[in-house]
C-alpha cells in the first residue's frame, strides 16, 4: 500500500496549477508577483471561496444548489436598500434581514428537494428563475437604490495589518465548515447521504434533516456571499450572482468533489477557489474577447477534470 | 400500481393538461382560431420540441445535456453563414450544420465516456466552449437564410402547420427504433442499469456516444428550425433552450434517472411549456416578472409530479 500523503494529491495538483499561473502571469504579464496584486486575489477569491464552501455542502449530498446566483443578488438588494434606508434601527436590521433571506431560500429548497424527492437540479432552477422574475419586477429596470452598511463595507473591503477583511471571514468560514463536514455528526451523514441514502435511511438515521440543514446552510452562506459583494460594490445590481455560477461548481468540483457525492475534501474546495480566481484573473488581465476567456476556461476547467479523472483511476 | 399504469396515467395526465391549455390560449387570443394563430403557435412549440427531444436522448442514458443552448446557439449561427444560395449551397450547407451539431454532441460523449467527467460538470464546460466560438463567430446576431425554405418549413400545407407535420414525422422516426432496434434498446438498458447493461454484453460506450451524438444532431436540427423561422444567426439563444429543454423532459414526466420514458413525453411536455408563455403573453402578465411565473410553472410541475413521494406507503420506496 503506498504511503497515505497528508494531503490530497489533488490539490497538491491545483495548487501547483496556482503556482503556473502566477509564475507564467509574472514572467509575461507583468504585476503579478506584486503582494497588493496577490492580496487582490485573495479578496477577490474568497466570494467565490465562500459561495463554493457552501455548495460543496449540498454537492457532498449529491444534490446542487443552482439557485445561489439570485439569492446571493436578493440578499444584496435586501441589505442595500434597508442599509440605506433614514431611521437607524431600520439600518441595523439590514444584516439580519440580509441573512435570513438567503436562509429562508435555502429552507425552501431543503424541505421541497427533502420531503417531495424533486430533482434538486430542476427545482433550484426553478427557484432561480423565480428569484430573478421577482427581483427585476420589483425593481423595474432600474438599478437598486441605497448603499450597504458601513459594517459590511469594512468586512469586505477593509483589511487588518495588511490581510484583507474578506480573507480573513472566508478563513473563518472556512474553519467552520471544515469542522461541520469533519468534526460532527451532520458531516458524517453528509458523506453517508452521498454515498447511500438508503442505507442511512435503513441504519435509523433521517437523511431529511441532514438534506434540509446543508440547503439552509448552502442558502445562508450565498446570502452572505451576497452582502459582502453588496459592500464590495456598496450596490446592488441585478445579475450581480451570474457571474459565480460556473465558477463555484468548478471550483468544488476541481477541489476533488464528486458531484455525485459522497466523496470530497474541504482543503481542495479552497484551493478550487483559489485556483479559479487566479485563472480568471490572469484571463482579465491579457486583452482577449470575453469569448475567448469563456473558450480558454471551459478547455481548462475540462482539462483538470479528465487529468484528475485519469489520476483516480490509476491509482 | 403498475409501472404501465402510472405511465399510462402521466400520458393521460400530459395530453389532457396540454388540450386544456391550448383550448385557454385560443380562447384568449384576439384572433381566435385561425390557421394563422396555430401556425405561429406550432412554429414556436416545434423549436422547444425539437430541443427536448435532444435533452431526451442524454437524459435516457441517464445524462444530462447542459451546453444543449450553446450547440443551439452555434449551429444557428453557422446556419447563418452556410444556408443560403443555389440549392445545392443550401443543401450542402444544411449537412455542414447537422455534422457540427453531431460532432459537438459526440464530443460531449467523449469526454463523458473517455474522460470519465460526469456529464453535468462536462457539459457544463463544453457548453462554455461552444458558446465562446458562437460568439466569436458571429458577436451580433445576423446573417441570412434562405427565405423560400423558411417559408416552405413554417407556414402551412392546407391549413396544418408545416412544422406540426415535421415534427409528426421526427417523433415516428425515432421512436419506433428506439424500441425496435438494438442501439435504441441500448440506451434504455444503460439508462436503467450501466452495470447490468454491461453484464449483459451491451456495448455501454456505444450506446452513450451515440445517445450524446444524437443530442447534438436534435440541438442542430432546432438550430436549424430556429434559423428558419428568425431568418438570421443569434449566438445568445442558448441559455433559455438549455433550461426550457430540461424543463420540457422533466415535464413531460421523463425521469432525469433515466432508462424509461418516450420521445413523445418530452415532445407534449415543451408543447405544455410554450403554451404557458404564450398563455402568459396574451393573459397580460407584466413581461418584467415573466421569468417568475415560468419558473413558478415548473416548480409546481414537477411539485404536482412528485406529490407520489409524499403519498408512497412504503418509506423504503421513496430512497429507490
Amino acid at each position: 500500500m503506498p504511503k497515505r500523503l497528508p494531503v490530497d494529491p489533488s490539490v497538491l495538483l491545483i495548487l501547483a496549477g496556482c503556482v503556473i499561473i502566477v509564475a507564467v502571469g509574472g514572467i509575461f504579464i507583468g504585476n503579478f508577483f506584486t503582494s497588493a496584486y496577490l492580496l487582490q486575489q485573495l479578496q477577490i477569491a474568497s466570494f467565490l471561496g465562500i459561495l463554493a464552501a457552501g455548495a460543496m455542502l449540498v454537492i457532498l449530498l449529491g444534490h446542487i444548489d443552482l439557485s445561489f446566483p439570485w439569492t446571493l443578488t436578493g440578499s444584496a438588494i435586501i441589505v442595500t436598500t434597508i442599509g440605506g434606508a433614514t431611521s437607524s434601527w431600520l439600518q441595523d436590521l439590514a444584516i439580519p434581514l440580509g441573512l435570513a433571506f438567503g436562509l429562508l431560500i435555502g429552507l425552501i429548497n431543503g424541505v421541497v428537494v427533502a420531503k417531495l424527492r424533486i430533482p434538486s437540479m430542476v427545482w433550484t432552477l426553478a427557484v432561480n428563475s423565480m428569484l430573478l422574475g421577482i427581483a427585476i419586477y420589483y425593481q423595474g429596470e432600474h438599478r437598486p437604490q441605497g448603499q450597504a452598511p458601513e459594517l459590511v463595507k469594512t468586512l469586505a473591503v477593509g483589511s487588518t495589518f495588511g490581510v484583507p477583511n474578506a480573507f480573513l471571514t472566508w478563513v473563518a468560514v472556512s474553519a467552520a465548515v471544515l469542522w461541520l463536514i469533519r468534526g460532527t455528526r451532520f458531516g458524517r451523514l453528509l458523506f453517508a447521504i452521498g454515498n447511500n441514502e438508503k442505507a442511512v435511511f435503513l441504519a435509523g438515521a433521517r437523511p431529511e434533516r441532514t438534506i434540509i440543514l446543508a440547503f439552509a446552510l448552502a442558502g445562508l452562506l450565498a446570502g452572505f456571499v451576497g452582502i459582502l459583494l453588496a459592500g464590495y460594490a456598496n450596490q446592488a445590481y441585478q445579475g450581480m450572482g451570474n457571474p459565480y455560477l460556473m465558477p463555484t461548481i468548478a471550483a468544488v468540483v476541481i477541489g476533488g468533489t464528486s458531484i455525485l457525492g459522497g466523496r470530497g475534501n474541504y482543503a481542495g474546495t479552497f484551493a478550487g477557489a483559489l485556483f479559479v480566481t487566479l485563472l480568471l484573473s490572469a484571463l482579465s488581465v491579457i486583452q482577449i474577447s470575453e469569448a475567448t476567456r469563456q473558450i480558454i476556461f471551459g478547455v481548462l476547467i475540462l482539462a483538470m477534470l479528465i487529468l484528475d479523472g485519469l489520476r483516480r483511476r490509476d491509482a | 400500481m403498475t409501472g404501465m399504469d402510472r405511465r399510462r396515467r402521466r400520458l393521460l395526465l400530459v395530453v389532457v393538461a396540454l388540450v386544456v391549455l391550448f383550448a385557454a390560449f385560443i380562447l384568449t387570443h384576439p384572433r381566435g382560431f385561425s390557421v394563422y394563430v396555430v401556425t405561429i403557435w406550432a412554429n414556436q412549440g416545434v423549436l422547444l420540441a425539437l430541443a427536448a427531444i435532444a435533452q431526451f436522448f442524454v437524459v435516457i442514458v441517464r445524462g444530462i445535456d447542459l451546453s444543449i443552448g450553446s450547440i443551439i446557439a452555434l449551429t444557428n449561427v453557422a446556419a447563418s453563414y452556410l444556408v443560403f444560395g443555389t440549392p445545392g449551397e443550401i443543401a450542402f450547407g444544411i449537412v455542414v450544420v447537422l455534422a457540427l451539431g453531431v460532432l459537438c454532441g459526440f464530443l460531449n460523449g467523449l469526454v463523458v465516456v473517455f474522460g470519465r467527467v460526469e456529464p453535468i460538470v462536462a457539459t457544463l464546460a463544453t457548453g462554455a466552449i461552444y458558446g465562446g466560438i458562437a460568439l466569436l463567430w458571429r458577436p451580433i446576431p445576423g446573417g441570412e437564410i434562405d427565405d423560400t425554405l423558411g417559408d416552405l418549413l413554417t407556414y402551412d400545407v392546407n391549413g396544418v402547420p408545416t412544422s406540426l407535420i415535421v415534427l409528426v414525422v421526427v417523433l415516428v422516426a425515432i421512436s419506433i427504433p428506439l424500441r425496435r432496434t438494438r442501439i435504441g434498446l441500448s440506451m434504455l438498458a444503460v439508462g436503467s442499469s450501466e452495470q447490468s447493461a454491461f453484464l449483459t454484453g451491451i456495448q455501454v460506450r456505444v450506446a452513450k456516444l451515440v445517445a450524446y451524438s444524437l443530442a447534438g444532431l436534435f440541438g442542430a436540427l432546432t438550430a436549424l428550425y430556429i434559423a428558419f423561422v428568425t431568418l438570421t444567426g443569434d449566438p445568445a439563444i442558448g441559455p433559455a433552450y438549455t433550461l426550457n429543454s430540461i424543463a420540457a423532459v422533466v415535464l413531460g414526466g421523463v425521469p432525469l434517472t433515466g432508462g424509461v420514458g418516450a420521445p413523445l413525453l418530452a415532445v407534449l411536455g415543451a408543447l405544455i411549456l410554450k403554451t404557458i408563455s404564450s398563455l402568459m403573453f396574451f393573459t397580460g402578465i407584466p413581461p418584467l416578472a415573466q421569468s417568475f411565473f415560468e419558473g413558478l410553472v415548473l416548480a409546481v410541475a414537477i411539485g404536482i409530479g412528485a406529490i407520489d413521494a409524499l403519498r408512497s406507503r412504503s418509506k423504503l420506496k421513496v430512497y429507490e
